[in-house]
């Protein structure tokens, strides 16, 4: 329950961050908030011979609004994005998120890089990512490029990310004008990873449909949109019978397991259940009729 | 080995540490502030909660070489035996402990608590307890103790 031996290294910037990892060649893990990474290194499932301590680098904490969007710095806490009045202001759907993301302690810590990166398949923050359709940040010592979140994440635990690269940030777009939004998530206890979690954002135009995300946690080796129910729903009005399809449509979407926690069964009834509830108060949210 | 120079409970320490020592044995082996307690080494249990620069923290999920210039609060900062901490006082007051293993990381925890957030309810009390584990009280007397705390603050 101690950690491994490693060889400690503080990166001053960006550029020598992903220098010391590409000098590494994969023996180098990155320390941010270590709320996952340290806990690893604990249990000896990770013996990394080198950890990049990315907590010195400058200028990678904060939360920017800009026209269309809000761009967050990869080093920036969660207590920062569960407290952002803009990320209140302009998606309420992230900041009901956050409430549930483990606990004080973590969130002071743990970062939204860190979060994303280690893609865990029943965190809030990459399905938060796919639900509003972000762009992740990437530095490498190639240069700097960005990926879609629904490119980004491929799978538990897993990310498209270069052993020598590094995320700097991620954009998350505005939610556009008339979008009602609703969040529900179940764990065993109050931030406990989710059996199921389901975020939905709905635009409503002249008391219909014009666009529907849902995205959901916990049931899938990855974060996953239920593309299938968010077809359904466009061009439409919500009513009683396409809720129940909507959900139908939410459960064939995911593919879930069964551990301690919980099994396949209950995890996909959760799945149903969660996405009739959110999709009712974005619905409700979007000040549609009722 | 790396030197690190920072300070806990308002004196400055200058040690030289291994790079994979937690901050938790850092406190409890390097210095003999042997009040936080270590349980899970995971991060699940929340009794080896501390304030780093102010915010509540897992020890056993930070490394000591980290910390070089920061200020560290454990729960010797709080008060003494002959003059406990208000907090300390409403804990007393309401049994909220028993065998005592947790309440070193509950008190840190209810610390940050108070300063962040209004606990205005039962629901968000326990909400914010929900990160530090007892296996005694059945937490009823520690609710009751943070709300006396709440409503001193």
């Amino acid at each position: 329950m101690k950690p491994p031996p490693f060889e400690y290294r503080v990166a001053e910037s960006v550029e020598a961050a992903v220098a010391m990892l590409a000098e590494a060649g994969g023996e180098a893990k990155v320390l941010a908030g270590g709320q996952s990474l340290v806990p690893m290194l604990n249990f000896r499932l990770l013996r990394p011979a080198i950890l990049v301590d990315i907590n010195r680098l400058p200028g990678l904490a904060f939360i920017k609004e800009e026209r269309g969007a809000i761009r967050v710095g990869a080093l920036t806490r969660h207590y920062q994005l569960e407290t952002s009045p803009a990320i209140a202001a302009h998606l309420p759907v992230l900041r009901a998120a956050m409430a549930h993301v483990a606990h004080l302690a973590i969130r002071n810590r743990g970062t939204i890089g860190g979060s994303l990166t280690h893609a865990d398949p029943a965190a809030e923050l990459p399905m938060m990512a796919l639900l509003l359709d972000a762009t992740i940040q990437v530095a490498s010592p190639r240069g700097r490029r960005t990926v879609a979140a629904r490119d980004f994440l491929l799978g538990a635990l897993s990310v498209a990310l270069e052993a020598d690269e590094l995320v700097t940030g991620v954009v998350f777009p505005k939610l556009p004008p008339s979008t009602g939004w609703g969040f529900e998530e179940v764990s065993r206890r109050h931030g406990d990873f989710a059996l199921a979690a389901v975020g939905v954002t709905l635009t409503v135009a002249d008391g219909t449909i014009a666009e529907a995300r849902i995205a959901i946690a916990g049931a899938d080796e990855r974060a996953v949109r239920a593309s299938e129910a968010e077809a359904l729903l466009k061009g439409q009005a919500l009513d009683p019978k396409l809720l129940d399809a909507a959900c139908d449509a939410a459960r064939a979407a995911v593919n879930p397991n069964t551990d301690l926690h919980a099994s396949a069964d209950y995890r996909r009834h959760l799945v149903g259940v969660l996405t009739g509830k959110a999709l009712s108060a974005a619905w409700k949210r979007a000040g549609a009729p009722a | 080995m790396t030197t690190i120079r920072l300070t806990v409970n308002g004196t400055t320490h200058e040690r030289a540490v291994e790079p994979r020592l937690l901050l938790a044995d850092f406190l409890r082996g390097t210095l003999g502030l042997t009040g936080t307690h270590v349980g899970c080494e995971h991060g699940v249990c929340g009794a080896c909660t501390v304030l780093v620069d102010g915010d509540s923290m897992r020890s056993c999920l930070l490394f000591a070489v980290q910390l070089d210039g920061c200020a560290i609060e454990t729960v010797e900062s709080l008060g003494t035996l002959n003059d406990l901490s208000p907090l300390q006082e409403a804990f007393r007051e309401h049994h909220a402990l028993q065998c005592g293993f947790c309440t070193p990381g509950m008190l840190m925890t209810v610390t940050d608590l108070l300063r962040k957030y209004p606990l205005a309810t039962d629901e968000q009390i326990r909400e914010g307890l929900s990160g530090n584990l007892c296996r005694c009280t059945g937490y009823e007397h520690i609710v009751a103790a943070v709300r006396t705390a709440r409503d001193a603050r």
